[in-house]
């Protein structure tokens, strides 16, 4: 089944009075419960492919399918709904709220879900255990290393348990040790039947997602996996 | 569960506030100050009135009050050794009064005359009130000892008095009070009451009873003492005939206190040549206090109103950089699924929390200061609990005004941009 399908997608900005064309006609398909990794050089367009199927920007044309609800018409408040319940993001430089602890910020989704302040505790101190950060809760994001504040994010993107994990050069604010680290829990997560769609431009990196679609002047360049 | 949510978000907005103690207070304090004078400001304005009001109230505001005064040829005359100035009201002015207008009830005259009085070696130089029986009803005060005299006294010529406190104090010392026969210009009366007075300036009327007042049967006084009055001035010696030096009239509806006042005026022109008699009439000036009070409420608010839109201006100016600060923050927000509407009550709780904190610390200083004026000043200061709740309300509302800009210009952060900020 998919879960994602993108018809024709197109993507034009405008920088100043020039049109940028970020994506050209973008037709693709993620099936549910597979890992694929985004790949290609800057300027390929991923960024916008990311942005676009994590519902922070709408395609200029063409239509977008998230579990065969056509996203690309809904509104602002439409959209955030989506993120809030279909999408967990991780992203390169972690993204966590540094006044917050890590229990607050692996809460936050859930906060905004109108979870009872016990429950969305409980479900923090579950997830913190889940990613091996069971005696961190109380600490503030300052106070971590940089695979453990990955992990408070991945903690946090699974806290509403999205239908798609989008993951932004998850491991580029990291070193190769802990990058290691940090995709073989995505790998854990994905056998445990979560869908990922990572961006990245490393092939070891990629290389532990089970599809790659590499991307090159906002078209798809080819498929590759199994 | 929007309970507890509203709740969260509050610890949220105060949590957050923590973060910058000393910006979070010092943004504060356009607020603490502002509700701070108003409050303070309010309660001296509304303690003077209360002290206005309640002097006016003494005159009673159904009274008209008509003096006798020496008109501005009289004086004229009578500095050119004029042997005898003849004056002022008379009973027969008093007799038209009672029985020619409507809406009069009671009317009580009163001739003062100032004489010696003496018991033992005691001395006091008293104010003698001829009157009658009227007087205790339209000057009502507490009678202390004994009773006031009656219409039966005034018809019988009875040499009785009525004194003051004050005056009770100074003569009868530690003797028995009641039915003490007491000297008054070398005649003996006999104390059978004391009453409690009351003294001051309302407005420009004079309060009608003094300390040193001795109330005496108006027919005894014009029977003991006679009409006319001997003043002697460096010097000069003159003879004053004044019938009745004052005249306090009732009218039985407060609604028919000016146009009664304006036919006294009326016939009292008709039959005095001068103008030796002055109408005055403490309802007017009862009006005139409130209306004062309200100007000066007007005049404390726009103040008030300015010190609190600075403090306002300097909440708003700190949350638009925190805003700016935290576009990180809010580009997280919106990415995990918040929507704009939102992060709007999430700065505007913010706020609102900053301002309403700021408006109960302004309030405990706006309720410190005038009982610190009163201790030092003996100033009278009136805290009301509209005093009270208006500030309170106008610091939540400042909140939301000037928090509803920063708010929304934060819901407009776009979280793509936002995440990229550094």
């Amino acid at each position: 089944m998919d879960i994602v399908r993108f018809n024709n997608i197109h993507k034009i900005y405008k920088m100043g009075s020039q049109d940028v064309n970020a994506l050209n006609g973008i037709s693709v398909s993620f099936q549910k419960g597979s890992f694929w990794a985004i790949m290609g050089p800057s300027g390929s367009g991923k960024s916008t492919m990311m942005n676009i199927l994590g519902c922070l920007d709408r395609p200029t044309r063409g239509q977008y399918f998230l579990e065969d609800k056509d996203v690309s018409i809904l509104s602002d408040d439409s959209l955030s709904d989506i993120r809030l319940r279909y999408i967990g993001f991780i992203f390169q430089s972690f993204n966590l709220i540094p006044q917050l602890t890590v229990q607050k910020n692996i809460e936050l989704p859930l906060y905004y879900l109108g979870w009872e302040a016990h429950r969305s505790s409980e479900k923090a101190a579950e997830l913190a255990a889940k990613v091996g950060l069971e005696e961190r809760l109380n600490h503030r994001p300052a106070e971590l290393s940089g695979g453990q504040l990955q992990r408070v994010a991945i903690a946090r993107a699974l806290a509403a348990e999205p239908h798609i994990i989008l993951a932004d050069e998850p491991t580029g604010n990291l070193d190769s040790h802990t990058g290691i680290q940090i995709m073989e829990l995505l790998a854990e997560l994905n056998r445990q039947g979560s869908t990922i769609l990572m961006v990245t431009h490393e092939p070891d990196i990629a290389a532990f997602a089970r599809n790659r679609l590499h991307m090159k002047d906002g078209l798809v360049e080819g498929i590759e996996g199994n | 569960m929007h309970q507890s949510r509203f709740v969260r978000n509050i610890t949220l907005g105060i949590e957050n506030l923590l973060l910058h103690k000393l910006r979070s207070f010092l943004t504060m304090l356009g607020v603490v100050f502002g509700v701070g004078s108003v409050v303070a400001m309010l309660a001296v304005g509304e303690g003077a009135s209360k002290e206005a009001l309640s002097r006016i109230q003494k005159l009673g505001s159904n009274n008209i009050i008509i003096n006798s005064i020496k008109s501005i040829e009289e004086e004229a005359t009578s500095t050119q050794h004029s042997r005898m100035s003849i004056y002022g009201l008379t009973s027969l002015d008093y007799e038209r009064i009672k029985a020619n207008l409507p809406n009069v009830q009671k009317v009580a005259p009163a001739k003062l005359i100032r004489k010696e009085s003496r018991v033992g070696s005691n001395t006091l130089e008293l104010r003698i009130v001829g009157t009658t029986s009227e007087w205790f009803e339209l000057v009502p005060r507490q009678v202390l000892a004994g009773r006031v005299f009656d219409k039966r006294d005034v018809d019988n010529f009875s040499t009785t008095v009525v004194l003051t406190e004050f005056g009770a104090r100074k003569l009868l010392a530690n003797k028995n009070t009641i039915g003490q026969p007491i000297k008054i210009g070398g005649d003996s009366f006999e104390v059978i009451g004391i009453v409690k007075n009351e003294q001051g300036v309302a407005g420009n009327i004079q309060i009608p009873d003094q300390q040193i007042d001795a109330y005496i049967p108006l027919s005894t006084v014009k029977k003991y003492f006679g009409d006319i009055f001997h003043k002697r001035t460096s010097g000069t010696r003159t003879l004053e005939l004044v019938e009745l030096h004052q005249i306090i009239v009732q009218v039985n509806n407060i609604n028919n206190v000016e146009s009664t006042a304006a036919g006294i005026e009326r016939m009292l022109q008709n039959f005095h040549k001068k103008q030796d008699y002055q109408v005055s009439v403490p309802l007017a000036l009862l009006k005139e206090a409130e209306a004062t009070k309200r100007r000066f409420n007007i005049v404390l608010g726009s103040i008030a109103s300015i010190s609190l839109l600075v403090g306002g201006i300097g909440i708003m100016n700190i949350m638009l950089a925190s805003v700016t600060e935290r576009t990180r923050e809010i580009g997280i927000r919106r990415a995990i699924g918040a929507k704009r509407r939102q992060i709007i009550i999430q700065f505007l709780i913010e706020t609102v929390v900053l301002s309403t904190i700021g408006g109960i610390v302004g309030l405990v200083m706006g309720i410190t200061i005038p009982s610190i004026i009163t201790y030092f000043s003996e100033m009278p200061t009136v805290i009301t609990i509209a005093s009270i709740l208006l500030p309170l309300f106008i610091s939540i509302g400042i909140g939301i005004i000037f928090g509803l800009y920063p708010a929304v210009s934060a819901a407009k952060v776009d979280p793509i941009i936002a995440l990229r900020h550094e």
